[in-house]
């Protein structure tokens, strides 16, 4: 079993060329509708697209894995279906998915495809991940970012299957899949509709200071100064006001991206299989710098070096780092 | 006793520093060539008006922040629209972009990260932000250089116009 597999974003096929030339193992990518977690508008590819991308990817040794990691509505599942028959005739190497039903489906359906637990199934412990080994034959679990190091050790002790945790890029709520707050505010589902804050509801605007709020639907969710940085436009990245913080405070998380590159060889320690960058919206720009920054890492580790670590500070939001919960429970 | 303030103080004090942002330009000149521009894109690279979908009808308004002049483009395959126009005088439209060109000019090319540049502050946009993130997700699925096939259809000028912009852009960092 190998580790240190690098697995890598693409919102397009320039991207997915980009990752794979930038020394991705594999590359986790979705259709141009709501089975994926990045429905964002002018993002992911069409089913000509994607058999396109999985020839470049298997020609130069890459896998690729296929996001169908939302929950099909009642009544829609067809669509989840047809996206897992698509994926099988264009080859993908591996689907990840996060609903039990999509699961069972393509376990039935595609058994010599690996599948691969997304992090919105928000599985976290030894007995869940066991439960859907035994009843799905998954390989692979992606980890929600709110373990430590000591506790996905123990974990993998006590499982049948690899690991993946995330290593680079946003970190909002850590346990996505139970996250309702985008519902709350829009009446849209990022887990059923596949779009955190949908863009059609955001805006920005900026005033005779130089200021800029953040509006997401009817709610103003931050506010930023002349000079300060800025983050996504999510609630969980949201400054409020109450009667404790008249002043506004981050009340989940604040403008922040994880970035665990010190800890890489710990995790590697611990038994985790593969690294995750986030980024599916993010440009080829950043897919170039942080899978070339982590490929070199990884393999100076590999080699037994010291890992040379890139200054990826500039691509981070709010222009912050954290090793969250990885390093301990209390990162805030 | 106060002491004597150095001459011409006064003036050098109340001169507005000088901004290329505010040198007035005709811009008649430039339309057709950014006409060509646009229309050379669009010949190139079709495949970005797929993923534009419904925002092909979007009218943009490009805020070149360290030039006298805005861009206006309408990305419709059938009916391109990219010409300068007066920042005082700008025409009706949905979604605005600002930023300085070099900057603009590097996204472009996949050289910087949009939302990097956004989380600094150094790229504004406002007005409706799904066109916007739009017409970056498209741009950005074009490969190779736009930058580069816009400064060959200007031969050696272009070119050698494009490398001091590009010296200029590393230096700047």
């Amino acid at each position: 079993m190998t580790t240190g597999e690098l697995v890598c974003p693409a919102g397009t096929p320039a991207a997915l060329r980009t990752a794979v030339d930038a020394g991705a193992d594999s590359i986790y990518c979705g259709f141009q509708n709501a089975t994926n977690a990045r429905n964002f508008p002018g993002l992911n590819f069409t089913p000509q697209e994607l058999g396109k991308a999985v020839q470049y990817a298997h020609e130069k040794g890459a896998k690729v894995l296929l996001a169908l990691n939302t929950y099909p509505p009642e009544g829609k599942f067809g669509l989840w279906r047809e996206a897992a028959d698509l994926g099988a005739d264009l080859d993908v190497d591996a689907y990840i998915v996060a609903d039990m039903g999509v699961a069972a489906y393509v376990a039935d359906n595609h058994p010599d495809k690996r599948l691969h637990l997304s992090v919105q199934a928000a599985a976290a412990s030894p007995d869940a991940i066991r439960y859907y080994v035994r009843e799905f034959g998954v390989r692979r679990v992606v980890l929600p970012r709110i373990l430590t190091i000591p506790e996905i050790r123990e974990i993998k002790q006590e499982i049948p299957c690899e690991i993946e945790t995330f290593i680079f890029g946003n970190h909002g709520l850590m346990v996505e899949g139970r996250c309702s707050l985008t519902n709350y505010a829009t009446g849209l589902s990022t887990n059923m509709d596949g779009v955190c804050s949908p863009a059609h509801l955001v805006e920005y605007r900026r005033d005779a200071e130089g200021g800029m709020a953040t509006r997401l639907g009817p709610f103003t969710i931050d506010r930023f100064g002349p000079d300060e940085s800025a983050g996504y436009p999510t609630i969980c990245k949201g400054r409020f006001c109450n009667s404790e913080h008249p002043e506004g405070y981050y009340a989940f998380e604040e403008p922040i991206s994880l970035n665990l590159s010190r800890l890489l060889p710990e995790l590697m320690d611990a038994g985790v299989n593969a690294f995750k960058i986030e980024g599916r919206q993010r440009s080829r720009a950043y897919v170039k710098k942080v899978v070339a920054a982590f490929r070199a890492a990884v393999d100076d580790i590999r080699d037994g070096l010291e890992p040379a670590l890139s200054d990826l500070a500039a691509l981070t939001e709010g222009q912050k780092q954290t090793e969250g919960a990885y390093k301990t429970k209390k990162w805030r | 006793m106060t002491p004597t303030a150095p001459e011409n103080s006064a003036t050098t004090d109340q001169r507005v520093p000088f901004r290329l942002a505010d040198v007035p330009v005709p811009l008649l000149p430039l339309q057709p060539i950014l006409y060509r521009i646009v229309r050379r894109i669009a010949r190139m690279h079709p495949e970005v008006f797929d993923r534009l979908g419904a925002h092909q009808r979007t009218d943009f308004v490009i805020d070149l922040t360290d030039l006298p002049l805005a861009l206006h483009l309408r990305p419709n395959p059938r009916a391109l629209v990219f010409r300068a126009v007066r920042k005082d005088r700008l025409p009706p439209h949905k979604a605005h972009i600002a930023g300085d060109v070099l900057m603009l000019l590097r996204m472009l090319d996949a050289e910087i990260d949009g939302d990097a540049i956004f989380f600094s502050r150094d790229l504004l946009i406002s007005g409706d932000t799904e066109a916007v993130v739009t017409l970056r997700n498209a741009l950005d699925d074009v490969e190779g250089s736009i930058a580069e096939d816009v400064a060959d259809m200007f031969g050696a000028p272009g070119r050698l116009a494009l490398r001091r912009l590009r010296a200029l852009a590393e230096n700047s960092e």
